[in-house]
């Protein structure tokens, strides 16, 4: 065909004139260009008082993003995010667990009662669905309605690009790509929005490195589990006076702990199944703006918030029904709960856990964010707590954080398991929303079951140690 | 009176905001226009974007948010938009994904508009990449944005000589406030039904024996594909050997233009 012809006149054209000219084509139009471009800019473009401000940008640049200063100062900014946190949101938990726990369950009951409900009925939707979702949202709510607008501040301030910066040399160095300092951070706020945005990562090595050790950024739904054990357990340890700086120590160690592991198993990684070399990438410090801080309190009460306590919601109701049907359908006399407790509680003694923990992640692979109510729930149906209840005698009166300290403590809880609940909140597999992230992502069964089984099994060893160690000392 | 009955001229012109911009979120089918959003990373596309259809499609302070491309819609003066928000890029003609994805969408989408959003305080840098897109498509408009930053900076842009020299309308933005985004609208609009003609500024400067080769080939180009407006830029990147282009022109898929 004549069509055809030409078009494969043409590119022979084209391929010939191109090994006339050579290599230095694109260097030569990319020169244009930028010639074309400075020109255009020189005529149009004028500058007063030559540039006062770009100078106090940079100042500020020297200083968070210096060898020496860099990351205490990291340290510092994420210190004072998470005391806020720890701080502030202990009243109005209080205020909710009395208003859904104490008040709306006590009510609901009553009534279910005195219109005659059956008592598996109400059960089921009453000590099940309605109490994981009021924990959920007393556990859950006041925590991330602080810590993620403070997050969002610090994201709209152009604080995110300089902890990139910083980190950059240490990816490297763990053979990954330094654009993984900025999916790390969105890890923090979510690990499935953290895999996505690997994509901005080209080598296909480098972004399964990311993709990989993304879990161990704590995520949304870790993060308050992480702030209240580490309130009411490690905090507990000390003095009134020292409570929230201690607990805030406490949070930022796992925190840490999380990043020292995405360096190490990145390293680890990039020495053994993703062997290669290191690319190079420009990062631009763009401009710090002046943060809309009531838009920001809105948009991420709105978008953040609400959305990750929906989805905790979401999956709690069902994750209710299915605490309250374990616990409440008898095989040979033993509810289904307490028969999978036993069998899981000597390993889970063996690491510093007990049944009731594992039980409660595996029910909770869904979300995370619904781990510490289903241990409150398993642990409060399945042993006999006297005020608390259990079975058909329910009775709640966790109107504080301090009760929840009571409850787990029935439950056989020392600051061991604590310490090693929240080890292995960081160090588990990711949420079942992850998992298929990943999956879509890298389109492998392979990495995406190392992706998930792998953290398990080094949680189990992190937790064993530490049991060992604590047992001895 | 008589006066009641009238629509004042507020209500009718194009400047008043509650009357011409609908906001249709992610509803775009159908659409009468489509609009590919362009620009260097962290210049505020997608706070434009979120000006324009409603949506909330996550912003920050820091470059390479947007993953991949997102869409959504709007309706201005009867006629509705679909918009596409592609991920940012310093430049068309390496091979990194992103790039691949805003220079396919703007090659092969065929938008009727693209918007191409600058950061004022850096506009230097950021026509490196406007000057590449002039070469692929004549229907532009520039969203000269973050015009109240680059004022703090003490930076003013002659939006009139810029202008000129593009060869395209350029509107002088601050989305994150929604200051001029109506004017933005209403020349967007202008420009995809015709009303403004563009006459895009295209790469000067190149060595002159290269551009001569250049010419024969994008000559050869325009025979096989007559009328098709980019043929410059194919040029430029068949010399650069680029494999997707290649594989473009021998599966046809330059025929349909517009």
């Amino acid at each position: 065909m004549d069509k055809q012809n030409a078009i494969k006149n043409l590119l022979e054209q084209a391929a010939d004139t191109r090994w006339e000219i050579g290599q230095e084509f694109h260097d030569k139009l990319s020169e244009s260009i930028y010639q074309n471009a400075a020109q255009i800019a020189d005529r149009t473009v004028i500058k007063e008082g030559q540039k006062g401000n770009f100078n106090i940008d940079r100042a500020i640049d020297r200083v968070v993003t210096s060898p020496i200063w860099g990351f205490p100062i990291m340290f510092c900014v994420l210190a004072i995010v998470l005391w806020l946190t720890i701080i502030g949101s202990n009243y109005p938990s209080q205020f909710l667990a009395f208003l859904l726990l104490d008040n709306a369950y006590e009510w609901l009951r009553a009534f279910a009662i005195d219109i005659g409900t059956p008592s598996w009925l109400s059960g089921f939707f009453i000590d099940g669905v309605f109490l994981s979702l009021a924990w959920v949202i007393s556990v859950m709510l006041p925590p991330m309605a602080i810590f993620f607008p403070l997050f969002t501040i610090l994201e709209d301030l152009g604080y995110l690009p300089r902890i990139a910066f910083n980190l950059d040399a240490l990816f490297r160095k763990s053979g990954a790509h330094g654009k993984q300092a900025l999916t790390m951070s969105m890890g923090f706020g979510c690990n499935a929005a953290g895999v996505i945005a690997t994509r901005i990562i080209d080598s296909p090595r480098e972004r399964l490195i990311a993709i990989i050790t993304n879990n161990f950024s704590l995520c949304n739904g870790r993060w308050p589990t992480q702030i209240l054990l580490g309130t009411i357990f490690v905090g507990q340890m000390v003095p009134e006076s020292y409570r929230s700086l201690v607990s805030t120590a406490s949070v930022i160690g796992v925190a840490l702990l999380g990043i020292g592991l995405t360096f190490l198993t990145s390293w680890a990684l990039s020495r053994t199944f993703l062997k290669g070399e290191v690319s190079s990438f420009t990062l631009e410090l763009p401009p710090y703006r002046k943060p809309r801080i009531l838009q920001t309190i809105y948009t991420s009460l709105i978008d953040r918030t609400l959305i990750v306590l929906w989805r905790a919601c979401l999956f709690a109701a069902p994750a209710g029904a299915v605490i309250w049907l374990v616990c409440n359908i008898n095989i040979g006399g033993e509810s289904i709960a307490n028969h999978l407790i036993y069998i899981l509680d000597n390993f889970g003694l063996l690491i510093g856990l007990n049944g009731v923990i594992l039980l409660a992640y595996v029910l909770a692979i869904p979300a995370n964010e619904i781990v510490i109510p289903t241990i409150l729930m398993l642990t409060v149906m399945t042993s006999s707590i006297t005020g608390y209840g259990a079975g058909d005698g329910v009775m709640f009166e966790l109107d504080s954080l301090g009760n929840t300290h009571d409850v787990l403590v029935a439950g056989g809880w020392t600051l061991l398991t604590a310490i090693n609940v929240m080890l292995f909140s960081l160090i588990h597999n990711p949420c079942s929303t992850t998992i298929y992230t990943i999956y879509k992502e890298t389109n492998s069964i392979r990495w995406t079951t190392l992706a998930s089984i792998g953290p398990v099994i080094l949680g189990f060893i992190v937790c064993f140690i530490v049991a060992q160690v604590y047992y001895l000392v | 009176m008589m006066q009641n009955n009238t629509p004042s001229a507020c209500d009718s012109c194009a400047h008043n905001p509650n009357t011409s911009l609908k906001k249709l979120g992610v509803d775009v089918e159908n659409t009468d226009f489509v609009i590919a959003l362009a620009g260097n990373p962290n210049t505020g596309k997608s706070t434009v974007f979120n000006n324009l259809t409603g949506l909330k499609q996550h912003t920050g302070n820091w470059p390479g948010k947007t993953v991949g491309r997102a869409e959504g819609g709007f309706m201005y003066n009867e006629n509705s938009y679909k918009i596409i928000d592609l991920p940012g890029t310093y430049s068309l003609m390496s091979t990194s994904e992103d790039e691949e994805i805003a220079r396919n969408f703007i090659l092969f989408g065929k938008p009727d508009v693209t918007i191409i959003v600058v950061d004022a305080g850096r506009l230097e840098r950021n026509l490196n990449l406007v000057l590449q897109i002039l070469e692929i498509t004549d229907k532009a408009v520039l969203c000269l944005n973050l015009i109240d930053e680059a004022k703090r900076h003490n930076i003013t842009v002659d939006e009139r000589t810029l202008s000129k020299d593009l060869g395209i309308p350029v509107v002088a933005t601050s989305a994150i406030r929604n200051v001029g985004i109506q004017e933005l609208l209403k020349t967007v609009d202008e420009v995809a039904k015709g009303k403004i003609k563009c006459t895009p500024h295209r790469i000067k400067n190149v060595p002159k024996e290269i551009d001569k080769k250049v010419s024969k080939i994008q000559a050869s180009i325009e025979s096989v594909y007559p009328g098709l407006p980019n043929a410059r830029w194919i040029a430029f990147r068949l010399l650069d050997g680029d494999e997707d282009i290649i594989k473009a022109i021998e599966d046809g898929e330059f025929i349909n233009d517009k």
